[in-house]
C-alpha cells in the first residue's frame, strides 16, 4: 500500500474503533442500571422515518457549522471553547438586524449574516488578542466570554424584546417573510423540509477545505498548528495567525445559530437553543478537523439525538443516555486516534526501512556509500 | 578548559576498591544500537571521565547506570554487589546520584524543597532538612541557601544545587552529564574544585564530556566510547588531547578539506552594531559587526550558549528587541520580517531541525513548501501548487540523495541525516544569496555529514555567502574562509583558519587568550585565505 | 562563588517572594478585614444597608463555599499539573450523589455520596489524562458532557415516582446539623441593628457565623486549611506539587509521577463532588437539574484569581460569592453602591500603576475606573445580568492586566509520559 492509502485506512479505523468502544461503554452503563440494552439499541438504530430524517439533517447542519468553527482553531492548536458564546451573541445580533429590516428582502438576510459573522469574529477576537498580546490561555478566556455572552445577551434581549402574543416568552422582532431563507423540500409532505441554510453550510465546508488545503494562508495555519517554532523559523507571523485563526473560528461560529433563526424560529428568544458549541468540540474531534469527517460526525450526533427521543415512550429509558455515549465518544476518539497514530508512525518507519533495504542493499547505515552523489548532481 | 593537565596525583588505579563495575552492557533502540559490550571500572576516590562524540552512547549508558533505562544485556556491580536498577529510586538506594545536563529542578520550589523531594524520609522537610543542607553546603563549599527559590539562581548555583541533591541522598557515586556545557570558565574551575573535594571524601565521580582539555585537567582515568562501545581506558597522564581525539573519532571521519578561495570583494551581508538584550536587560548580543562577502564562508566559533543561537535568530528576524543593521546585498533588512528576509535571499538551516526545520507529522512535500510558501514553485498567487511542490521535492530527493520511499512519507519517519539533507536541499532551492547554517551536521551520520559539507562548498563556489555556526572545530576550520569567535555575546577575535590551531581557538573561546593568537577584531581577512 | 552569569541576582527576587508564600492565609484574613472596613464605609456613605447585613453575610457564606470547594478541587488537580475544566461535570455528579444517597441513607450519606460521585468523575479524568495521555481540556469537556447526560439519565431512573422527586429533581435531602449559639446570636443582632459604623458590620459578620451555621460550611473551611497544610507542609504535598512544577525532576528523584497525578485528580473530583453536594444540601434542599449553573467554572476562575494558592482562592471565592449574593438579594442598589467602591479602587490602582511605570496598563485601569464612576452617577441600579457576569469579567481583567503576577504550576496542562526524565 502507498503511504497515502495506508493513512486513509488507518484514518478510518480510528473513529470506528472509538465508536465501538463508546457503544460498549454505554451498554455497560445500561446493564449496570438495569435498563434493556437490546431495546435501547434497536430503538436507536432503526431506520429513521422521513420526518426524523429531515430533523437529523437539519440538526446536523447546525452541528456541522459548530464543528467547523472549532476545527479551525484545532488546526492551529487553539482551543475555541467559546463557540457557545460566540454563536449566541452572533445569532442575537442577526435576529435584531434582520428583525429591523433596514434593507429589503435577501439584502436584509445577507446583511444579517455578515453582521453575525462579524460579531462572532469580534467575540472570539477578544480571546485572540488576549492570547497573542498577553499570553492568556484561550481556553480560560473563551470560557469566561461564554458566561459574559450569556449575561450580555440576556440583558440586551430584555432591552429590545417584544413579548410574543399569548406567551410569556420574550424575543426579538420577527424576521419579515421576504428575508427568511426558503426551505428545501424533502418529501411529499410540505411540512417536512430541510433548512435552506444547508447550502450555505456546505459552501462553508468547501471553503474550509479549500482555504486550509490549497491556500498559502491555510498552509501557514496548519504549519503553525503543527509546530509553532518551525512556523516562526519559516517566516510565519504567529501572532497574526493566532488572532486570524480565532477571528475565522468566531466568524464561522457566528453562523451556527442562523439555520434555526432563518429557517425555523425567525426570532431570537429566551429559549433559543444553547450548548451547541460544546457538541461542536466533540464533532470536530470525531471528524478529525476535516470537513467531510465533521459532516459525518455531525450526522452521527444528530442521529443519536433524534433516534433517542422515543426511548422514554417506547421502553421507558431516559434519552439522556445518548449524551453519555456522545461524551464517551470524545474520549475514545482521542485515545484511538493516538493509538492508531503511533501505530501508523511505526508502520511508516518500517516501510521506509524496507523500501531503503530494497533500493540500497548495502543498508542505510553504511558510512561510505555515495557521500558525493548529491554533489555531482 | 582551566589550567591544563595538572590534576592532583591520582591514587594508583589498582588500589582503591571498585565503586562501579560495568560488564557487557548493551542497549538497542529501534534501528539504533546505543550501547554494545560496554565495560567500565570506576574506583572510589577517583574522577573517572567518559568521553565520546555526540551520539556515541554516553548518555544512554549513564541513564542505564541511573536506572532510567534498563539495559538489554550485561551486568552492573556497585560496591562489589551485582544490582539490577529498575528506576532512579533503585539507583539512589544503591548510592548512585546523577546530575543531568538539563537540570532537573522545579523553578517555583525552593532549594530546600528541590533537595528533599523524594528523600523526605531522611530528614523530613523542615528544620532538620534545612540544617543538613546547610551542613553539606558548608562542608563542600557549595554556598547554597536552602530557602531561595531556584528560579532566582544562576546556572552555576543551580548546578551546585543538583550536586547537593545527590550528596543529600548519601550518594557514593556521582554522575555528571556534560556538566561544563552551560558554564563559563570561572564556573568550570569552581566546579572542578568541588569535584576534587568530593574525590577527597572518597566518592567516585563519573564525569561525562567531549571537551578533552577539561577531561585531561580533572580526571584520574579516562574511558573513551565510540559508536556505543568502550574503546579503551587510559591514564590522562601521558596522553594528549590529540591522541584522545583520535580514539574518540576513529579514523573514518571525513575531514573537510580547504579548497581554493572563492572570496570576492562584494559584500553580501553587512551586520553592524547588532545587539539583543535578554528579558532582564542583560546583553545576549553585544554590538556585533561583521561582513560576509560573495563566495565567503564565515565561521562562528564559541562555547555553546555564548550567543550563537541569538545571533542566528536575530539575523533571521526571529528575535524581538534586536537592534542594529542587517543589510543584505545593499538592502536594509533590519526591520523586515522573517518571511521578508527569507524572500530577500536568505536560506536558513536551523540548529534544531525538529523544532525549527521540519513539520514532523507532515509529508516531505509539505516540508518542501515550509519557508517557501510565498515563492515559486511551491506557491503561486496565494495558492499552494501541490504538483510543482511535489515535483521539486522529488528533485531534491534525487539531487541531495535523501533516502525515502517517496514524497508522501512523513518527515518523522526519516533518519536524522536524511531529514537534514532534505532541509539543505530545500534551503538551496530558494536560490539564496546568503546561507545561514547553524550546526548543519549535528547529529547526522558520517555519510550525510560528508554530503552536507560538499553542498556547502559547492554553494560557496557558486558565489553564496555562508554564515556557519558550529561547535565542531574541525568543521569550522575545514569549511570557513574566516573564523570569528563569539564569547558572551561579543565577537572577540578573528582568525585565519589556514593558520589557526584548535588550541588558539579554544583559548579565545574561553576568554583565556594566549600570546600566539592574533585577534584582529573587525578586520575581515577577505581574499587572502588559502 | 560567583553568580556573574546568573539570570537573576538571588536576593533581588527571592526576597519579596518569601514572605508572600508564608503569609498567604494571613494576608487573606487581613484582606477580608480591609474589605469589611471598606464595605462599612460604603454602607455609611451610600446608605445601602444590605451590603453588610447578617443576612447578606450568611448568604455570602453559603454562596462562597461551593465556589471555594470547586476551586480547591481545581487547586489539587492543577498543582499536580492536570488542568481540570471537568470540575463543572464533577459538581453535577455530586449534586445527584447527594440527592440519591441523601434520600435513601440520610444526611451524612449524602455528603459521602456527593464526594464519591465527584471522585467517579475524577477517576474518568485521571484515566483519560494520566493513563491515556488525552489532552486535559478535551477530557474535561468530555466529562462535562458525560456528567450532564449521566445525571439526567440517572435522575429519571432513580427519582421518578419518589415523593417530591421527578425527572429534574430529587426528593428532599435531610439536613446536616447546624450550629447556633442562641444568646450570642441575639446579642449580636442588637448591635447589628444599631447601625454603628464598623461595629455593627463586624457584629453582623459574627452573627452570621453563630446563627444556623451549617456544619458543611465548617467542614468546607476546614478542608481549605487541610489543603494548605497537606500541600505545603507535608512530604506528600511537596511531591504532589513537584509533579506539577517539574515532573521530569520529580521522576528523576524516584517520585511516582503518574501515581501522584492520579491521586490529585481523584481528590480534585471528590472536592468538586462535595461542592455539588453543598449546592444540593445547603444552598438548596434537593438535587435539581442545572443546579450548578457554571459554578465549576467560577471555581476555576476563583483559583486563577487566587494565583493557584488556597488563601487567594478563598479571597476569590468570597468576592464571587459576595457579588452573587448581592445579585440575588434586592440586588441592584447594593451592586450599584459597590460600583462606586470599585471605581475609586480602580482609579487608585491605576494611578499607582502609572507611577510605577506601567503607563499603558495603568491608563487602561484609570479609564475603566472613570467609566465605572460615570456609570455610578448615571444609573440607579445595576441589572442582575451584569452582576452575574462579574466573576468572569474580573477573571478576564486579572488575566489581561495582572498575568505577569500570576504563577501557575510550570508543567500545568502538559501531558507526562513515564520515562521522560533525562
Amino acid at each position: 500500500m502507498s503511504p497515502r492509502v495506508t493513512r486513509l485506512v488507518l484514518g478510518l479505523a480510528a473513529p470506528l474503533l472509538a465508536l465501538v468502544a463508546a457503544f460498549a461503554i454505554t451498554s455497560l452503563v445500561l446493564i449496570i442500571a438495569g435498563d434493556p440494552v437490546g431495546g435501547v439499541w434497536s430503538t436507536i438504530l432503526q431506520v429513521p422515518a422521513e420526518r426524523n430524517m429531515a430533523n437529523i439533517i437539519n440538526n446536523a447542519t447546525v452541528l456541522y457549522l459548530s464543528g467547523l468553527a472549532v476545527a479551525v482553531g484545532f488546526r492551529m492548536n487553539l482551543f475555541n471553547i467559546g463557540v457557545d458564546g460566540q454563536y449566541r451573541v452572533a445569532a442575537f445580533t442577526a435576529a435584531v438586524v434582520a428583525g429591523e429590516a433596514w434593507l429589503p428582502g435577501y439584502l436584509n438576510t445577507a446583511l444579517a449574516i455578515v453582521c453575525a459573522m462579524a460579531v462572532g469574529a469580534a467575540w472570539a477576537g477578544i480571546a485572540g488578542v488576549l492570547r497573542a498580546t498577553r499570553g492568556v490561555s484561550e481556553v480560560i478566556s473563551t470560557i469566561m466570554l461564554n458566561f459574559i455572552a450569556t449575561g450580555l445577551v440576556a440583558y440586551l434581549l430584555r432591552k429590545v424584546a417584544v413579548r410574543e402574543a399569548g406567551s410569556n416568552e420574550i424575543g426579538t422582532k420577527q424576521i419579515p417573510e421576504g428575508s427568511r431563507i426558503p426551505s428545501i423540500p424533502f418529501s411529499d409532505n410540505p411540512a417536512i423540509s430541510l433548512y435552506g441554510f444547508l447550502v450555505i453550510a456546505a459552501f462553508f465546508g468547501f471553503l474550509f477545505w479549500f482555504v486550509l488545503n490549497k491556500t498559502r494562508f491555510g498552509f501557514d495555519l496548519r504549519a503553525t498548528g503543527q509546530s509553532t517554532t518551525a512556523a516562526v523559523a519559516s517566516g510565519i507571523n504567529v501572532t497574526r495567525m493566532t488572532i486570524g485563526a480565532l477571528l475565522i473560528s468566531g466568524a464561522i461560529a457566528g453562523l451556527v445559530g442562523l439555520p434555526i433563526l432563518f429557517g425555523d424560529a425567525y426570532a431570537y428568544g429566551s429559549t433559543f437553543q444553547s450548548g451547541l458549541g460544546f457538541a461542536g468540540i466533540a464533532i470536530a474531534l470525531l471528524g478529525r478537523n476535516h470537513p467531510i469527517g465533521i459532516a459525518v460526525g455531525a450526522l452521527l450526533f444528530a442521529f443519536l439525538d433524534e433516534q433517542s427521543n422515543p426511548l422514554q415512550i417506547i421502553i421507558g429509558v431516559s434519552p439522556d443516555i445518548v449524551a453519555i455515549t456522545q461524551g464517551v465518544i470524545v474520549l475514545t476518539v482521542v485515545i484511538s486516534y493516538e493509538v492508531v497514530r503511533r501505530y501508523g508512525v511505526r508502520l511508516e518507519q518500517r516501510h521506509v526501512a524496507a523500501a531503503l533495504e530494497k533500493h540500497d542493499p548495502a543498508g542505510p547505515a553504511s558510512p561510505t556509500d555515495s557521500t558525493t552523489k548529491g554533489v555531482s548532481a | 578548559m582551566s589550567t591544563p593537565a595538572q590534576a592532583p596525583a591520582a591514587p594508583p588505579a589498582g588500589e582503591a576498591p571498585l565503586a562501579v563495575r560495568l560488564r557487557g552492557i548493551g542497549k538497542r533502540f529501534p534501528g539504533v544500537i546505543a550501547n554494545d559490550d560496554v565495560n567500565i571500572d570506576v574506583r572510589r576516590g577517583t574522577i573517572h571521565a567518559i568521553v565520546g562524540e555526540n551520539g556515541a552512547g554516553k548518555s544512554t549508558l549513564m541513564k542505564i547506570l541511573y536506572g532510567v533505562q534498563a539495559p538489554d544485556s550485561g551486568t552492573i556491580e556497585l560496591g562489589g554487589e551485582q544490582v539490577s536498577l529498575a528506576s532512579p529510586a533503585d539507583a539512589i538506594k544503591h548510592g548512585v546520584g546523577m546530575v543531568f545536563q538539563h537540570f532537573m529542578l522545579a523553578d517555583n520550589l525552593t532549594v530546600l524543597e528541590n533537595v528533599v523531594l523524594g528523600a523526605e524520609k531522611l530528614h523530613g522537610i523542615g528544620g532538620d532538612a534545612r540544617a543538613e543542607i546547610t551542613r553539606i553546603s558548608d562542608a563542600y563549599g557549595l554556598g547554597i541557601e536552602p530557602d531561595h527559590l531556584v528560579e532566582s539562581l544562576g546556572v552555576g548555583a543551580r548546578q551546585r544545587v543538583e550536586i547537593l541533591k545527590v550528596l543529600y541522598r548519601g550518594a557514593r557515586v556521582i554522575i555528571l552529564d556534560e556538566p561544563t556545557a552551560v558554564l563559563v570558565p570561572q564556573e568550570v574551575d569552581e566546579l572542578f574544585d568541588n569535584l576534587r573535594g568530593l574525590k577527597a571524601e572518597g566518592l567516585a565521580v563519573i564525569f561525562i564530556s567531549h571537551k578533552l582539555d577539561e577531561v585531561l585537567s580533572v580526571a584520574d582515568e579516562v574511558t573513551v566510547i565510540r559508536r556505543g562501545t568502550t574503546v579503551r581506558t587510559v591514564d590522562p597522564v601521558g596522553v594528549t588531547a590529540r591522541q584522545l581525539a583520535e580514539l574518540m573519532v576513529g579514523s573514518e571521519l571525513p575531514s573537510p578539506s580547504t579548497e581554493a578561495s572563492t572570496v570576492t570583494d562584494k559584500v553580501l551581508l553587512h551586520v553592524a552594531h547588532l545587539s539583543l538584550p535578554s528579558d532582564e536587560g542583560r546583553p545576549l548580543l553585544d554590538d556585533i559587526s561583521f561582513d560576509i562577502h560573495k563566495g565567503e564562508v564565515l565561521g562562528i566559533a564559541g562555547v555553546e550558549g555564548n550567543g550563537q543561537a541569538e545571533l542566528v535568530e536575530s539575523i533571521m528576524g526571529m528575535r524581538k528587541g534586536a537592534t542594529g543593521d542587517v543589510v543584505l546585498n545593499g538592502r536594509d533588512l533590519s526591520t523586515t520580517s522573517t518571511r521578508g528576509r527569507r524572500e530577500g535571499g536568505i536560506g536558513y538551516i536551523p540548529e534544531d531541525r525538529h523544532r525549527h526545520g521540519l513539520l514532523l507529522d507532515a509529508p516531505l512535500w509539505e516540508n518542501r513548501v515550509l519557508g517557501h510558501q510565498t515563492r515559486e514553485p511551491s506557491a503561486s498567487r496565494g495558492l499552494i501548487d501541490k504538483g510543482a511542490a511535489r515535483a521539486d521535492t522529488q528533485r531534491i530527493i534525487d539531487e541531495y540523495d535523501v533516502r525515502t520511499p517517496g514524497v508522501d512519507t512523513l518527515a518523522r519517519a526519516l533518519s536524522g541525516g536524511n531529514q537534514q539533507k532534505l532541509i539543505v536541499g530545500r534551503e538551496m532551492a530558494g536560490a539564496p544569496i546568503l546561507l545561514v547554517a547553524a550546526h548543519p551536521t549535528r547529529g547526522v551520520d558520517v555519510g550525510a555529514q560528508g554530503a552536507i559539507w560538499a553542498h556547502i562548498k559547492k554553494a560557496r563556489r557558486e558565489g553564496l555567502a555562508v554564515l556557519l555556526i558550529s561547535a565542531d572545530l574541525d568543521e569550522l576550520i575545514g569549511l570557513s574562509d574566516r573564523i570569528e569567535v563569539i564569547l558572551r555575546g561579543r565577537l572577540v577575535g578573528s582568525f585565519d583558519p589556514s593558520h589557526v590551531t584548535p588550541q588558539q581557538l579554544g583559548s579565545a573561546m574561553t576568554g583565556a587568550r594566549d600570546e600566539t593568537a592574533t585577534p584582529t577584531t573587525d578586520t575581515p581577512t577577505s581574499g587572502e585565505t588559502a | 562563588m560567583s553568580d556573574k552569569v546568573g539570570v537573576i541576582v538571588p536576593d533581588a527576587k527571592a526576597a519579596p517572594k518569601k514572605p508572600r508564600r508564608k503569609l498567604s492565609v494571613g494576608w487573606v484574613l487581613i484582606g477580608l478585614a480591609v474589605a469589611l472596613f471598606l464595605l462599612s464605609v460604603l454602607r455609611v456613605v451610600t446608605g445601602a444597608d444590605d451590603l453588610t447585613s447578617s443576612g447578606t453575610i450568611a448568604a455570602t457564606l453559603i454562596a462562597t463555599m461551593p465556589i471555594m470547594l470547586a476551586g480547591l478541587g481545581g487547586l489539587w488537580s492543577e498543582r499536580a499539573g492536570v488542568v481540570n475544566i471537568g470540575l463543572e461535570g464533577m459538581m453535577i455528579l455530586g449534586t445527584w450523589g447527594a440527592g440519591y444517597f441523601g434520600y435513601h441513607y440520610g444526611a451524612w450519606a449524602a455528603v459521602v455520596g456527593a464526594i464519591l460521585m465527584g471522585m467517579l468523575g475524577g477517576l474518568i479524568h485521571a484515566i483519560a489524562t494520566v493513563i491515556f495521555g488525552v489532552d486535559h481540556i478535551i477530557s474535561g469537556v468530555a466529562i462535562n458532557i458525560i456528567a450532564l447526560g449521566a445525571v439526567q439519565y440517572l435522575a429519571s431512573l432513580t427519582f421518578v415516582g419518589l415523593p417530591g422527586g421527578g425527572q429534574t429533581q430529587s426528593p428532599k435531602i435531610p439536613d446536616v446539623p447546624t450550629l447556633t449559639i442562641g444568646p450570642l446570636s441575639d446579642g449580636l443582632k442588637d448591635i447589628e441593628d444599631q447601625g454603628t459604623f464598623l461595629v455593627s458590620d463586624l457584629a453582623s459578620v459574627l452573627r452570621a457565623l453563630v446563627t444556623n451555621l451549617s456544619s458543611l460550611v465548617l467542614i468546607s473551611l476546614l478542608l481549605l486549611v487541610v489543603t494548605y497544610y497537606v500541600l505545603w507542609r507535608t512530604s506528600f504535598g511537596l511531591r504532589l506539587r513537584s509533579v506539577g512544577e517539574s515532573p521530569a525532576a520529580a521522576e528523576s528523584l524516584g517520585v511516582k509521577v503518574l501515581r501522584y497525578k492520579f491521586a490529585a485528580v481523584l481528590i480534585s473530583g471528590g472536592l468538586a463532588g462535595l461542592a455539588g453536594g453543598f449546592l444540593a444540601m445547603v444552598a438548596s434542599s434537593n438535587y435539581r437539574d442545572g443546579q450548578t449553573g457554571g459554578r465549576g467554572y467560577i471555581g476555576l476562575a476563583a483559583m486563577i484569581f487566587g494565583n493557584w494558592r488556597p488563601g487567594g482562592l478563598l479571597g476569590g471565592s468570597a468576592l464571587f460569592g459576595y457579588t452573587e449574593t448581592l445579585g440575588l438579594r434586592q440586588g441592584g442598589t447594593s451592586v450599584h453602591a459597590l460600583l462606586l467602591a470599585i471605581a475609586v479602587l480602580a482609579l487608585a490602582f491605576g494611578v499607582w500603576q502609572v507611577r510605577k511605570g506601567e503607563a499603558v496598563a495603568g491608563a487602561v485601569v484609570v479609564g475603566l475606573g472613570a467609566l465605572l464612576g460615570a456609570l455610578y452617577l448615571s444609573i440607579d441600579e445595576v441589572p442582575g445580568d451584569f452582576t452575574r457576569m462579574t466573576p468572569y469579567v474580573i477573571t478576564l481583567l486579572v488575566l489581561a492586566f495582572a498575568s505577569q503576577r500570576l504563577r501557575m504550576p510550570a508543567a500545568d496542562g502538559q501531558i507526562y509520559r513515564k520515562g521522560s526524565a533525562g
